[in-house]
This record gives C-alpha cells, sequence and structure tokens, in this order.
C-alpha cells in the first residue's frame, strides 16, 4: 500500500498536468464507462469500495450479463437480486446486482401489465430474447430502468435504498446511446408506460445526481475515445463526471536521467565502471551499452504516455490516476485501488 | 542486441513462408479487443506486398493515425491502392480498405433489389437499426465485404492475397458466430410469424401457435409499439423475396473461411484475459476444422541482457547506493536506477513468459511468433515494417 502511493506521487508529479478535484460529492449515480479492456469493472468496483469506505451503503451494478462482479470478488454468479459482497474498512458496504434485461422486463410487464405468468411463457419461447433484439432501445431502457429505480428509493426513504450505485456501464462507443433512453425509444412507443418510464429515467440521468466517469489508459486509442466519448456526452447533454487513468506506471528515472536519455547523454563508460565495480561479471561494455538502450526506451515511452496524460488534462475534467498492479487484481489489489480513489476524493 | 523477453517453446510460425505460398489467398488476423489485430493485418498485408504479393488489406477501426499513414482518410469502403509500396521487382501491390458496415449493407441491398424496393428497404426504420447498431452486423458486414472482395478478386485478378482484420468485438469467436447468429435471426420463427400474414398464414408458426400467436404481438406491441412489429415484418418480406436467405450468404463466406487457401492468424497480448480468448479461438478452429497458421503473441516486454538477472542487477543496484549514497544526480545514481529498471523489465518478461507457457502447453501444436512491445504506437508505414520484420524472425 505505501509503495503503491509511493508509484502514485512519483508517476505524475509534475507541474500542472493532471488537476485532481473531489470526484462526486451529492453524486447518486455514478456512471463507469470506458473503451472495452481498460479495466471498467475494475474501477466501478474500486469506487464502489472507496465509497462504502466512507461508511456509505454502496451498490455495484453490471448490465453486461459477464458475471464480472462475481469474479472480482470472488463469490458465485450473482442472480438476480441484490446481495452483499464486501465490507468496507469504515463499515460501509458494498452490495451487488447483476441486471439482465429479460428479468427486468418481466419486473416491468407484471408491474404494469400484471402479466407475470404470461411473461415466464414468453420467455421460454424466447419472445423477450427475441423482443430486446429487434429493439435494443427496449433493452437499454429497462437496464438503465433498474438503476434509476433504484437511485429513487432514496427519495422514497425505503429501507432497502443505498447512498450510492456505481453502474459498470457499456463501453464509450455505445454509453450516449444507453443513457439516452429517450431518444432510443423515441422509435417505440409513442405514449404509455415505456414513455413514461423513459422520461422518468432521463430526468434522473440528466441531472447533477448522475455522474458520467470514463477510464482510459495511457495509449493513443483509449485517450482518442475518451476524448471523443466525452465530446459526444457533452452534446447530448450527460452530465460528464471525470476520469480515471488506469494501469499506470511511474518513471524509474528523474527529469534529469530521463533527459539524459532523450538526448543520448547516458555516460556508457561510467555506467560500466559503476556496474563491473558493483560486481557484475558480465562483460561491462555489453552491461553498459545494454543499460543505455533501456533507458533511452524508457524515456520514449514516458514521453507517449505523458504526451497522452496531457491529451486528457486537456479535457479539464477531474483526473484521477491508479497504478498498475504488477500481480493482477485481486481483492487486496481492489482494496488498495480503492484507497488511492478515496484519497484521490472519491466521494 | 534486443532480444524478446519471450521465447516460446513451439514451432515457430513462418510469415515469410506463409505469405510466399501463393496457395494462401486469404489471411484473417483476430483476436480479443486491443491486443493489436489491426496492425498485425496491416503489417502483414504490407510485409506481403513488399514480397512480391499483390494484396488488399481490410480493417476496422484503425487507430486514426495508422488509418491516414496508408493513405485511408475517407472511409469510404472502397480499397485504395497505398502510394509507393511495391516489392523490389516492382510486383508487388497493396490497396487498404476501411470498413464502413451501414454502407456495406446498403450496398448489398442496392445490388440485389430493384430501385424501388431498395429505396423502400433502406427507409425502413428497422433495417436503419439493424444496419447501424445490431450486435452481429459489424461481424456480419466483415464477412460480407471479404465475399465480395475475394468475388472480385477472382474476376478481375487484382489481388493474389487478402488480410483481413476483425472488429473488436467483445469475444474473438463473435466474428465466426455473429453471421450465423444474425442469419438465423432473420431467418427465425418469430421472424416467420411475424410475416406470416404475408406468405400465407401457418407457416412456420408450428408449436407457436398452439401457444397463442395473440399473446406474443401483443405483448410486444403493447411494449413496443404496433408500428415496430409492422416495420420489422416489412423489411423482411421485402429482404427475403430478393436475395433469398441470410444464413445463406452467411453460409456460403463461413465455407470460404475453411477453404485450405484461408490462414488464419490468432492474435493475443501476453495478458491472462487475451490469451484466454486466444484458447478459445484455438481450439474452436480446431474443432471446425478451420486452417490455423498460428499464434502471434503481440506487445511482448523486450529484454535487452537476459544474462543479468533481475536479483543481480538489484543486487548490485543496492551497492552502489549503499557505498555511493543515493544522489540521483551522480553516475552512481544514475547507473543504480538503470539496473533497477532493468530488473524490472526483466520480471515483467518472466511474468509474460509464464503466462505464454500456458498457452503453448495447452497447445503443443500451434505455431508462434513474438513482437516486442515497442517503445512507441505504430502509426506509420516504418512502423509497420519494424512488426512485419519481428513477425518474421522474433529474434
Ligand atoms: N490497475 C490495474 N492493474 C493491473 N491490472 C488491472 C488494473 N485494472 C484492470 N486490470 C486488469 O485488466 C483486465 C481488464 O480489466 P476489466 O476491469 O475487466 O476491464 P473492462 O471491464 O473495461 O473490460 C483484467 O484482467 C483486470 O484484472
Ligand atoms: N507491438 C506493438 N508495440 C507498440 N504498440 C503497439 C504494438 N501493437 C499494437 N500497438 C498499438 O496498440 C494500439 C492497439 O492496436 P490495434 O492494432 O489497433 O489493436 P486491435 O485492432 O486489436 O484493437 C494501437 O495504438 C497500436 O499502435
Ligand atoms: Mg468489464
Ligand atoms: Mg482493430
Amino acid at each position: 500500500m505505501n509503495s503503491l502511493r509511493a508509484a502514485m506521487t512519483a508517476t505524475w508529479n509534475y507541474a500542472g498536468s493532471v488537476t485532481t478535484a473531489s470526484l462526486g460529492p451529492g453524486v447518486a449515480l455514478h456512471v463507469v464507462s470506458g473503451k472495452g479492456g481498460t479495466g471498467k469493472t475494475t474501477v466501478s468496483a474500486a469506487v464502489a469500495l472507496a465509497l462504502a469506505s466512507q461508511g456509505r451503503r454502496t451498490l455495484l451494478m453490471e448490465v453486461e450479463g459477464r458475471q464480472g462482479i462475481a469474479q472480482l470478488f470472488d463469490v458465485p454468479p450473482l442472480p438476480y437480486q441484490e446481495r452483499k459482497v464486501a465490507v468496507a474498512p469504515g463499515g460501509g458496504e458494498v452490495w451487488a446486482l447483476a441486471v439482465d434485461a429479460e428479468d427486468a422486463l418481466l419486473d416491468y410487464l407484471e408491474i404494469f401489465y400484471n402479466l407475470r405468468r404470461a411473461g415466464s411463457a414468453l420467455r421460454r419461447m424466447g419472445a423477450v430474447d427475441f423482443a430486446t433484439t429487434i429493439a435494443p432501445g427496449l433493452r437499454d431502457v429497462l437496464l438503465t430502468g433498474k438503476a434509476i429505480e433504484v437511485v429513487r428509493r432514496t427519495d422514497k426513504a425505503a429501507p432497502d435504498a443505498y447512498d450510492a450505485v456505481v453502474l459498470d456501464a457499456p463501453p464509450t462507443g455505445r454509453i450516449c446511446r444507453f443513457l439516452n433512453v429517450n431518444s432510443e425509444v423515441s422509435g417505440l412507443a409513442k405514449v404509455g408506460p415505456i414513455r413514461n418510464h423513459a422520461d422518468l429515467v432521463m430526468s434522473v440521468i440528466a441531472s447533477p445526481r448522475t455522474a458520467v466517469h470514463l477510464v482510459s489508459l495511457l495509449e493513443e486509442m483509449p485517450v482518442q475515445e475518451t476524448i471523443d466519448a466525452v465530446a459526444e456526452l457533452r452534446e447530448n447533454r450527460l452530465p460528464v463526471g471525470g476520469i480515471f487513468v488506469n494501469m499506470t506506471r511511474p518513471p524509474m528515472l528523474t527529469e534529469e536521467q530521463l533527459d539524459q536519455a532523450r538526448e543520448g547523454r547516458l555516460p556508457a563508460e561510467q555506467i560500466a565502471a559503476l556496474a563491473q565495480q558493483a560486481g557484475l561479471r558480465q562483460d561491462a561494455a555489453t552491461v553498459a551499452a545494454a543499460l543505455v538502450l533501456e533507458g533511452q526506451d524508457h524515456a520514449q515511452r514516458v514521453d507517449l504516455e505523458r504526451r497522452e496524460l496531457q491529451r486528457i488534462a486537456d479535457l479539464g475534467l477531474p483526473t484521477l490516476t491508479l497504478p498498475l498492479l504488477a500481480d493482477g487484481i485481486d481483492l487486496g489489489g481492489l482494496y488498495a485501488l480503492a484507497g488511492i480513489l478515496r484519497e484521490g476524493g472519491v466521494r | 542486441m534486443r532480444t524478446s523477453g519471450v521465447r516460446l517453446d513451439a514451432p515457430l510460425l513462418g510469415i515469410d513462408e506463409l505469405l510466399a505460398d501463393e496457395g494462401v489467398r486469404i489471411i484473417v488476423c483476430t483476436g480479443a479487443g486491443g491486443v493489436g489485430k489491426t496492425t498485425t493485418a496491416a503489417a502483414v498485408a504490407l510485409r506481403a506486398a513488399e514480397s512480391g504479393r499483390r494484396v488488399c488489406v481490410m480493417t476496422i477501426d484503425p487507430a486514426r493515425r495508422l488509418a491516414q499513414a496508408m493513405g485511408l482518410r475517407s472511409l469510404d469502403n472502397t480499397p485504395r491502392q497505398v502510394p509507393g509500396v511495391t516489392s523490389p521487382d516492382g510486383s508487388g501491390s497493396l490497396h487498404a480498405m476501411m470498413l464502413d458496415m451501414k454502407r456495406t449493407f446498403d450496398e448489398v441491398v442496392e445490388a440485389h433489389a430493384d430501385p424501388e424496393r431498395a429505396r423502400a428497404i433502406l427507409a425502413n426504420p428497422f433495417y436503419q437499426a439493424l444496419s447501424s447498431s445490431f450486435a452481429g452486423t459489424q461481424e456480419y458486414m466483415a464477412m460480407e465485404k471479404l465475399g465480395q472482395l475475394r468475388a472480385r478478386a477472382d474476376a478481375e485478378g487484382t489481388w493474389d492475397l487478402i488480410v483481413v482484420d476483425t472488429p473488436p468485438s467483445r469475444s474473438a469467436l463473435d466474428f465466426l458466430d455473429a453471421p450465423e447468429r444474425l442469419g438465423s435471426f432473420l431467418d427465425g420463427r418469430f421472424i416467420r410469424v411475424l410475416t406470416a400474414p404475408a406468405r400465407g398464414a401457418g407457416r412456420g408458426i408450428g408449436k407457436l401457435a398452439a401457444m397463442g400467436f395473440g399473446l406474443f404481438t401483443n405483448v410486444l406491441n403493447k411494449i413496443l409499439g404496433a408500428q415496430v412489429l409492422v416495420d420489422v415484418g416489412t423489411f423482411v418480406a421485402a429482404i427475403d423475396t430478393t436475395f433469398g436467405g441470410f444464413r445463406e450468404r452467411a453460409d456460403a463466406t463461413y465455407a470460404l473461411l475453411k477453404d485450405r487457401g484461408t490462414a488464419f492468424v490468432v492474435v493475443a497480448a501476453p495478458e491472462r484475459d487475451a490469451l484466454r480468448e486466444a484458447s478459445y479461438f484455438v481450439e474452436r478452429l480446431e474443432a471446425d476444422d478451420m486452417p490455423l497458421a498460428g499464434l502471434v503473441l503481440n506487445r511482448v516486454q523486450q529484454v535487452t541482457l537476459p544474462e543479468v538477472t533481475p536479483e543481480q542487477a538489484l543486487a548490485a543496484a543496492d551497492r552502489i547506493s549503499d557505498e555511493d549514497g543515493s544522489d540521483a544526480r551522480s553516475d552512481a545514481g544514475l547507473t543504480a536506477a538503470l539496473l533497477r529498471l532493468h530488473a524490472d523489465r526483466q520480471r515483467i518478461a518472466a511474468r509474460q513468459r509464464h503466462l505464454a507457457e500456458r498457452f503453448t502447453a495447452a497447445h503443443p501444436g500451434v505455431a508462434a511468433t513474438t513482437v516486442p512491445a515497442l517503445p512507441g504506437d505504430v502509426h506509420d508505414l516504418d512502423g509497420l515494417r519494424e512488426v512485419g520484420a519481428y513477425l518474421a524472425d522474433p529474434c
């Protein structure tokens, strides 16, 4: 944990390229998107834990049918039912829910049409799947609708209310369509329950109670997708939260050393002598040449990452960096990331 | 001096032998999202062209700068010659294109329906949703485009090799399965039911009728609005009479993929998820008797001095720091830092090797090659040449 924090501060400790503002006070629904594979599920879970560690009862939701949360918390596959998956050091709890469009549709049929049994029959026929396939907007309004239902429990002071909901959302390419349920269902029933449902969903999603965060890596394509997604979200008047820059690696050389490497000024002879004195038995000149080359590669990579980080900083959004955990993500790693998020101002 | 930090215990995937084999007419690059499929496809295509083949590469979703470097400024769905690319004897050439799935779908409609019917289909709201956002449409259209390119190559003799990239799917298997899924969806029983009035009632309904076709349409109409089902019905009726059976088209391209003239190159990064995905894909190709050329393990850690182990490097770094203090500004501080950097790279390489070994142990016969993680992005022809050189000879 200490070494993690040291890594964090070492990573981006240079002038003004990262803004860290507190992320999320007053937000009831945190939506986490990003290019596939950047760490959406991991970061969503870490955000949920960070909130719980401040004593908040938090619900972590997934909608892509991948059972990513269960894998991460090492619990059996989640049913369509809220389950407690973790207790944070501050006493807050993380609950989890894997939302399934079919189940959500059956709920919906029951509530609005009193059609539970017919619904089950339709499901057995594969008709529910068919319906959500020909009308992808229906699927999305059902999934987001579930998140909104949970958020609104607070308004009703329901006993099963949560202080915050974190939604592990679809990737950047689909996020606007996913959230913009109003236009999604515009082709569907023009009046009636679905329409009303969409309006209700929109009234929460397009409000300051929601924040859409984006996860990125310091690589060209994920950063470009992040920039494009921010523009699209803003165009659609959806509330952009912050950027989580994931899997960062700290530079292992100081600024001056990096300069030396960039300018080809790494002193091979001295390095050779020092390495030999320090007990390396391999041919000193070869060792030095190799170390010089590795230093140059490293400087190049650091420069590339900084260029990408600058492009993110130019967005002017609250930005938090998370380190690449060398041994991958286990429960301990998740708590470590949550600690960093909390310190970084996730509220 | 640099060597790949991950030497695989597998037969070498000889890219140059593959490219020299004129029987190989299609190369498909596939793998999990973000592993380097597009980069690999472009690098393989460029290397093939520069070794004398007449190549067309279809990319999907290339990084912006890479697209520009290949002259793909607009997404116009047509192969364009990449200027200045040829082989020493002048016989090789490279065309490149970027897939536009909506346009490909529109073109299929226009090619197979009379103008009036085509207009009706293109204006149909369900068609518009299907052609731009349906899960699986991109995979289906990638297959469709491949079929078209191949037909053009056969008819005009334009290309003797087509290299295809695959869509950034959730799973690499989607490329194989989505077209079939879309085909069966469009040929499926609910679609039949919806269009039943147009074909003479009863056909295809079977059991469903017993369960109450009324209930089905009733509920769907309630939640979707009656117009949606009408649109779907009109669309399917229109499309069905013009080019019999989506599934048949999908099947035809699928057969092309099983042909001996096709070679699959599975791309993976040395990470658990990507390698797991690669495993699934390899197993699937074996099960379906599809021609696998081998695995490209992309973005592996380079190691410059494998004989200095991480332990030795760290011990030496500590010794220097102890003796000369840890002043970062001194040469001693610098040398210690470089030694730690070396240890770090070695450790990463060791972890990657471990992951790769699990793959090669599970698939001992599968040929493989590695491409190192280059310090910068691959965004120009020289970068592609470098990747191509590593593909052929990972050192
Ligand atoms: N900070 C990190 N350090 C190390 N590995 C990470 C980190 N964040 C994510 N990962 C790993 O990266 C992979 C993709 O992460 P995941 O959260 O599943 O992404 P997504 O949900 O965006 O597809 C997983 O194997 C995960 O364990
Ligand atoms: N060997 C490599 N070294 C460095 N960067 C690479 C390498 N291979 C790919 N990249 C970069 O990784 C990113 C993703 O590669 P791409 O080929 O677009 O992946 P995919 O098509 O599988 O999504 C691109 O920015 C590309 O330049
Ligand atoms: Mg995920
Ligand atoms: Mg790609």
